[in-house]
């Protein structure tokens, strides 16, 4: 492949949308209301399309013939780069909303950057995509609220999923290879600069939640180099089955 | 009010829709026509969001990235339908809460079709084009019915269920022209779904109990028995087009009538399903009423947090 760092640093991003995109699938019809229903299907229809642009993009670099679904479907569990953190799954709709703006804070950050990539295919996708991904923010941070200053049981419930998830936050700033020379060729973001300013985000909007913001120093990671928490098997067997068990076909 | 005023106001009333015009939330209407109203839509509402749940099932196994964003659309169409369904059924003076109390405890009924399972992919592809299809049949009448609330909602319905029932065809459409295993696929998911679709259109003309007031306020135009003939002539030619096969020995086009003859339908069936003793009828409410419970402490606390913002701006405005 003659930019094969290009079509890892794509990857890189469309994983993380893909897989979040699947577990916001799984609540289709189960959430708590018609409104929140709706919300979370939007969110992953809106995933799943920027994952539809990612993977033309790619496909178009790797030159070897494979489409958009073999790329998202037909890959093996150690060669999918998401971070952890969007792999968890659906305990319960303060997680879901844990999960949802935990990213989001930090998708709507890193696309704003983006949009300002030297890559034009990716700057454009970047560029569609913030404003869907502000959407997303402005509901997941809105919950996050909601729930944090809402009732005794829904202010517990919401800082166990904020305890639990934010051992996965730290992941969202690592660089692999292929990221570091992106961003030195002004095509990737330099995401170890958003740091600080995603902390401080976050941190004002869980306190605006009257919730706590963990202490933990210990972060988990991995995700990046395709070493993933023992879900992301699960999702795979969902999302590739069709494509594994008929294989060839058009659909 | 006498009994004569009433009487006065029922046959105003009855000329106003006879003269195709719209009843509004706000007007005077029979307490028949309210309770009727209510419980029709509100089962409409029902087997929107019941029937989110087959195709739900296979979003996270869409075959093809084109189709898991199209079978996302679809299902939120559907929960967009329940949406305007239940906020029409409201300006009666119910409230969602109550609907779904109803739901929940089995005393309000929904489609019974979607008391069967959805079991392959291909089930993605009669769904939208059989089952789609025959809600369209059923619901296109209602978009002049009498009530403006209800009317209007539908309008917007009918619009997307077109769409639906076209891409469901889609579906069916490349896996017909597919390899054999999916062409097989196809067949049997029509096989599977076919004689559930008719049942859709509701028990035959004698056996229906609500359908000479229903005509009058334009809840329905055409019988059951015309709406299913209706939806067979429509729905054999696209079979042909497929290249699949109707599973009915007895179809067979009828010159003098201009239409298909076709075999009887099992409505002991039917009613076993009415009654909840389908394949699915105890998960999908299963699924339902879980997600009620399981959501309730979130309903609550959007509710307490919206009383304490509530709270906080008063106090500062004071
Ligand atoms: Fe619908
Ligand atoms: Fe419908
Ligand atoms: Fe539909």
């Amino acid at each position: 492949m003659k930019n094969e760092n290009l079509y890892n640093y794509i990857l890189g991003i469309a994983d993380n949308s893909l897989i979040l995109g699947q577990r916001l699938g799984e609540l289709c019809g189960h959430g708590p209301s018609l409104e929140t229903d709706i919300a979370c299907t939007n969110i992953s229809l809106d995933l799943f399309g920027q994952v539809r642009s990612y993977f033309q993009y790619a496909s178009k670099i790797a030159e070897d013939g494979r489409t958009e679904d073999d790329i998202a479907m037909l890959r093996k569990e150690r060669d999918y780069k998401n971070v952890l953190l969007v792999e968890q799954p659906n305990t319960n709709f303060a997680y879901t909303i844990g999960r949802q703006f935990l990213f989001d804070a930090y998708h709507l950050m890193f696309l704003k950057a983006l949009q300002k990539s030297a890559d034009l295919t990716l700057s454009a996708i970047a560029d569609k995509s913030v404003k869907e991904v502000s959407y997303h923010e402005r509901f997941s941070s809105d919950w996050i609220k909601r729930l944090g200053d809402g009732t005794d049981e829904s202010h517990e419930k919401m800082q166990d999923a904020i305890n639990d998830l934010w051992t996965y936050t730290d992941e969202l700033f690592h660089q692999t290879e292929a990221d570091k020379i992106m961003a030195t060729e002004g095509v990737g973001v330099d995401v170890p600069e958003l740091k600080t300013a995603y902390y401080n985000y976050v941190n004002e909007i869980l306190t605006e939640a009257t919730l706590e913001i963990p202490e933990s120093k210990y972060f988990q990671k991995g995700g990046k180099q395709g070493i993933h928490t023992e879900h992301l098997g699960y999702i795979l067997a969902e999302l590739q089955y069709m494509q594994r068990t008929y294989p060839n076909m058009e659909w | 009010m006498s009994e004569e005023q009433i009487k006065n106001l029922e046959q105003q009333f009855e000329a106003r829709i006879a003269r195709d015009e719209k009843i509004e939330p706000k007007d005077w209407m029979p307490e028949k026509y309210r309770q009727t109203h209510i419980r029709q839509i509100s089962q409409h509402a029902h087997s929107e969001i019941v029937g989110m749940l087959p195709e739900g099932n296979w979003i996270t196994r869409a075959p093809s990235l084109r189709r898991k964003v199209a079978l996302l659309a679809k299902v939120q169409d559907e929960a967009g339908h329940g949406l305007y369904l239940y906020s029409a059924c409201e300006t009666l003076g119910v409230t969602r809460d109550d609907l779904y109390g109803q739901l929940h405890s089995g005393k309000a009924k929904y489609s019974s079709i979607f008391n069967y399972p959805a079991l392959t992919w291909a089930d993605m592809g009669a769904i939208g084009w059989l089952v789609d299809g025959a809600a369209i049949i059923n619901q296109v009448p209602l978009c002049n019915t009498s009530y403006g609330p209800y009317a209007r909602a539908m309008i917007r319905v009918c619009k997307e269920e077109s769409f639906h029932q076209r891409q469901g065809f889609e579906i069916m459409l490349k896996l017909a022209n597919g390899t054999a295993e999916q062409k097989d696929m196809a067949q049997d998911a029509l096989n599977r779904w076919w004689w559930p679709s008719l049942m859709m259109l509701g028990p035959t003309d004698d056996k229906s109990v609500h359908t000479e007031q229903s005509m009058k306020w334009k809840l329905k135009r055409k019988t059951n028995d015309e709406l299913r003939q209706q939806f067979i002539d429509q729905t054999v030619p696209q079979a042909d087009v497929l290249g699949l096969k109707i599973p009915d020995p007895d179809l067979k086009w009828n010159e003098e009538r201009q239409s298909y003859d076709f075999g009887d339908i099992d409505w002991d069936e039917f009613w076993q399903v009415v009654k909840g003793h389908g394949p699915m009828n105890k998960e999908r409410m299963k699924a339902r009423v879980g997600a009620w419970e399981r959501g309730e402490w979130v309903r609550d606390a959007a509710m307490a947090h919206a009383e304490k913002k509530k709270t906080r701006k008063e106090k500062q405005a004071v």
